[in-house]
């Protein structure tokens, strides 16, 4: 999230979609009712009426997978009805720019397509440059070529008929989604969007999300209060693990893994660190190299020292252009390639999209080691539906670990807020904090590498930092100083001087010369001199705004909404001044920003009367040019959202293009990945969601007799025109088939479920929650994921799991 | 007296509100008060945060100063975010607590056998730690075909977790970049 939970009472419109918050996130409800009462309208656009849709103002029918054709709409029609923030889009978006000669869309393709290998030459995206080296601009915003009007090209052709007849969504009610939301384009209003998995998990997903960020920038809706772009996070700490880089793509604090053409530090400081001839540009990413040396330095110790690029090559390099995604991973599984497989608090076996596959792919491992607190489907999938345990030749450990409430430590909310949790009980029988077994674990393998002269690069291994226990036990405290980082020596800086041993008060003081630490210079701040401020609970709250900057901790710097300098004019005051986030207030000749945490202290672009600020930064802080992109040229599947159809569609035309499906989609090629669009046999839209009593797979909660007696097995909801048509009663068994699986599920005939009109067609959705699985409870069903396709976003490579086609009939007793 | 359901509700719910008697003609409040009394009676606080989506609720737990034993989880009636409330989840967070079908004992599964055994940390640790030597070592690739340096681990992979606190998704990280791991994934990409 841009900005936070609360913050969502400061909005002036709350548009749900991708997202079922009442049930999936009920929580934010408190925040979402609170607006309400106030007379902010909440929108909610789903296939489903859920009780997010009860509780809306104005609920819209969409498709599953075409929200891009909706979000284009919205586009249009805000350019059309003149609703956007101009201001706002010259001054701190790219709107302006001028792009380059290369660039063209033609019929659904970007220009720089190569179809043999799937992929965009991006460099033909590029903006057109002065001599300067700072991209042209024309900030009328008329310039053809200009990035504004390229824009109102490219979404001309989403008008609302043809919106109409690829999402279902009547015209009228597209109408009024679109005429509340655009409300907020005047500078006093923010509207803020709450999206979840139903946004992510599409071969499009990348561009549904940059889709509605370009409609935040157009009202100009980023960086204020009630406003931002905001990911409901699924997982209590997915936050943080992402922020800790357990993804193949980052090491902590988003810096890229090395690949292996940048052997040394010094060509991967060059490649990853951004460069602006804009004096008016922080370009924060300049500061990179400081936060590597610091990363190795806490990785590697002593050992890390400037002459040796402070280990840099003991980092694993991947290989230049290859992506190990979840997707990838579990491929090469399934193609015999790993001999170990760590499986750390996750159900794969029943969360992997196409999961018999993945259920088959651990059949090829030697040994697995799996940490959970309660039996899945994953640890024993050796005794699974069909299999014979003789035929799997797999070891696996079973490692039983403590629960939330066993250990302490800190995690890190969708808000960004890391928060401290306390012990009150110890574990049960011999389970141990997963933090125990991380360490006991590498003492182990650490302990055989030293016993071997012959060990195989046993350097990092021997070497790598692990002092992080106390009194025999993983010390949550020690490692969070560890993030949070020290200096190694002593150092003056600015007149300050500070000790060996020292905590490092804020990232801005990290340095790359060896003499900071920080395991995550977004966590720099965190645990510092004053104490682990993850554990504060101060409630003061000065600006009436719900910040609560005392209570717990968020990253960057307890900057409770980032892009703040984006919610005020160019001299410092706030577009809103009802909702101020930040404001400029001079007093005695001197200025200074109040409020939040500013995205850095520089001054006003404007002085009062009206005169640039050479000391003044443009707001978007981590963009090399200052400002957030409209045209993305970052993206690998095009700078503009254009909608494609789900790989596995109901319709045979795309009206929008002659290019069906999203060119450059992650898809994979075993005897296992099987596709069919437009097969008669497999005639339904098919989706997956949770339900309030479970989460994910079920892991923890099918194991809790409550929530299991609340909704104890699988279902699949359909409409009473699709029941009626396959002779299915509620209540009866139902067969739901795709060309991958098969499940059986009970059949809840339902009016929250409608069928949508496509291009002249009625098309049918049925939804399946994928919270179960064969181990527990008996009876309860499998896994939703049995049924859906192991293709990925180009960007992410995040499975298309919404989207999908099956058929349903009536289980014959 | 025979009490119907709805009667009853009536009567427990004048008592909460503290009513001076109730609806039976006798003061509930000393029952009502000894009955909350027994369950979080000398019991320790311990703040914490809900393990299921990413609000971040607060929750206390209540622990037995006797056993050492949650004995009652509520929401966190002082935190910002959900001020006491709770969904479904998250107030369930006591049978994660107290739960026998929680798995106690280190479980392995040999080669082609039907059945867990138990096991002891020592000796599964020590057999992890072999086969993670073994199949890095075997894997290793110091070079790769351009003749370039990756010290890479290319046979062993990893995912997980959202489920572990920040300290450990850092730690367990570090651990892996120094075996070489670079299939390194979780559940932010799924």
């Amino acid at each position: 999230m841009t900005n936070h939970w609360i913050d969502i009472a400061n909005s002036d419109c709350i548009l749900i979609m991708g997202s079922n918050a009442a049930e999936n996130h009920p929580i934010s409800f408190r925040w979402v009712t609170k607006a309400q009462l106030a007379g902010t309208p909440v929108i909610h656009v789903d296939p489903r009426f859920t009780r997010t849709s009860a509780k809306a103002d104005i609920y819209a029918p969409i498709r599953s997978g075409t929200d891009i054709a909706f979000l284009g709409g919205m586009i249009k029609y805000i350019i059309d009805n003149n609703k956007y923030f101009k201001e706002y889009i010259a001054n701190y978006t790219n709107g302006a720019f001028i792009v380059g000669d290369k660039f063209s869309f033609k019929d659904g393709l970007f220009s720089g397509y190569d179809a043999e290998k799937r992929k965009y030459d991006q460099s033909t995206w590029a903006f057109k440059m002065e001599a300067n080296g700072m991209p042209a601009v024309d900030k009328t915003l008329e310039d053809p070529r200009c990035v504004f009007q390229l824009l109102k090209t490219h979404y001309a052709r989403y008008d609302l008929d043809t919106v109409s007849s690829i999402t279902g969504t009547p015209k009228d009610d597209l109408l009024k989604v679109y005429e509340t939301y655009a409300a907020t384009g005047v500078p006093d209003k923010a509207g803020t969007i709450m999206y979840a998995m139903g946004w992510t998990q599409h071969t499009v997903g990348v561009q549904n999300i940059r889709c509605m960020a370009i409609i935040q920038l157009l009202l100009g809706n980023m960086g204020a209060a009630g406003g931002g772009v905001n990911a409901l996070r699924g997982e209590s700490n997915v936050q943080g693990s992402t922020d800790h880089g357990l993804l193949f793509h980052i090491l902590p604090g988003y810096l890229p893994t090395p690949a292996a053409s940048l052997q040394t530090l010094a060509e991967y400081n060059k490649k990853y660190t951004p460069t602006s001839n804009d004096p008016l540009s922080a370009n924060w990413w300049q500061n990179r190299p400081k936060y590597v040396a610091s990363l190795l330095k806490s990785m590697y110790g002593d050992a890390a020292t400037p002459e040796n690029e402070f280990c840099y090559s003991w980092l694993p390099k991947v290989e230049d252009g290859k992506t190990y995604s979840w997707l990838d991973l579990f491929d090469s599984m399934y193609q015999k390639q790993f001999s170990g497989f760590l499986c750390w608090g996750q159900n794969p076996a029943c969360s992997g999209a196409n999961a018999d596959k993945n259920r088959d792919a651990m059949a090829n491992l030697d040994w697995m080691v799996v940490v959970n607190l309660f039996e899945n489907e994953t640890a024993s999938f050796w005794k699974g539906p069909g299999v014979d345990p003789k035929q799997i030749k797999t070891e696996v450990f079973f490692l039983p670990c403590a629960a939330y409430m066993e250990k302490e430590g800190s995690i890190t909310n969708s808000g960004r807020w890391g928060q401290w949790r306390y012990k009150a009980q110890e574990p049960p029988g011999e389970a141990l904090p997963d933090g125990d077994i991380i360490i006991e674990l590498f003492n182990e393998i650490r302990a055989l590498y030293k016993e071997d002269k012959e060990a195989t690069f046993p350097d990092p291994v021997l070497n790598l930092k692990w002092d992080y226990i106390s009194n025999g036990k993983f010390d949550a405290h020690s490692v969070a100083k560890a993030i949070n980082g020290y200096f190694t020596k002593d150092v003056t800086i600015q007149d300050k001087q500070y000790k060996k041993g020292d905590l490092v008060p804020s990232f801005a003081l990290l340095q790359d010369d060896g003499s900071t630490s920080s395991g995550n210079w977004l966590y720099c701040q965190s645990y510092t001199a004053d104490g682990n401020n993850m554990a504060r609970r101060e409630k003061d709250d000065p600006t009436g705004l719900g910040l609560y900057s005392k209570w717990s901790w968020c990253w960057p710097v307890n900057r409770r909404i980032i892009y703040n300098r984006a919610s005020v004019d160019l001299k410092g005051n706030p577009w809103n001044p009802k909702k101020p986030v930040i404001q400029w207030v001079v007093e005695d000749g001197k200025g200074k920003w109040t409020g939040d945490v500013p995205d850095g202290g520089w001054p006003p672009l404007q002085n009062a009367d009206g005169t640039a600020n050479d000391k003044s930064k443009l707001p978007f802080i981590m963009k090399p040019a200052g400002v957030a992109s409209i045209f993305g040229n970052g993206a690998k599947d095009g700078p503009f959202p254009e909608h494609y159809e789900p790989l596995e569609c109901p319709v045979e035309k795309n009206p929008l293009s002659a290019q069906l499906t999203n060119p450059v989609a992650a898809v994979y090629g075993t005897a296992r990945d099987i596709i069919k669009t437009c097969d008669p046999r497999f005639p339904f839209v098919g989706t997956t969601y949770r339900v309030t009593e479970h989460w994910q797979t079920g892991v923890l909660t099918r194991w809790l007799p409550w929530l299991l007696e609340a909704e104890p097995q699988l279902f699949v909801e359909m409409s009473e025109q699709l029941a009626r048509m396959k002779g299915i009663n509620n209540g009866d068994m139902a067969i739901v088939e795709s060309p991958r699986g098969k499940l059986e599920a009970v059949a809840i005939v339902t009016k929250r479920l409608q069928p949508f009109t496509v291009l002249g067609q009625e098309v049918h959705l049925v939804g399946l929650p994928w919270h179960y699985g064969w181990t527990w409870p008996p009876d309860g069903g499998d896994s939703a994921n049995l049924l859906t396709p192991a293709v990925g976003d180009p960007n992410t490579r995040i499975p298309e799991t919404k989207a999908f086609m099956v058929n349903v009939s009536k289980k014959e007793v | 007296m025979k009490l119907t359901r709805r009667d009853f509700l009536k009567i427990s719910g004048a008592a909460t509100a503290g009513l001076a008697l109730s609806g039976m003609g006798f003061d509930l409040r000393p029952v009502h008060a000894f009955s909350m009394e027994l369950r979080t009676k000398d019991a320790k606080e311990s703040p914490t945060i809900c393990c299921y989506c990413a609000v971040g609720c607060g929750i206390i737990c209540h622990t037995s100063t006797q056993t050492g034993q949650v004995v009652y989880t509520e929401g966190d009636a002082d935190h910002p975010i959900n001020g006491g409330s709770l969904c479904a989840k998250g107030a369930a967070a006591y049978q994660i607590a107290q739960n026998d079908r929680r798995i106690t004992k280190v479980l392995y599964r040999a080669p082609n056998a039907s059945e867990w055994e138990e096991k002891s940390w020592d000796w599964t640790l020590k057999e992890i730690a072999k086969r993670v030597k073994k199949s890095r070592d075997a894997s290793f690739t110091a070079k790769n075909e351009k003749g370039l340096v990756v010290n890479r681990c290319d046979g062993i992979v990893s995912v997980g977790s959202a489920a572990l606190d920040n300290e450990e998704c850092w730690t367990y990280q570090a651990m892996l970049r120094a075996l070489g791991l670079v299939y390194i994934e979780h559940q932010a990409r799924i």
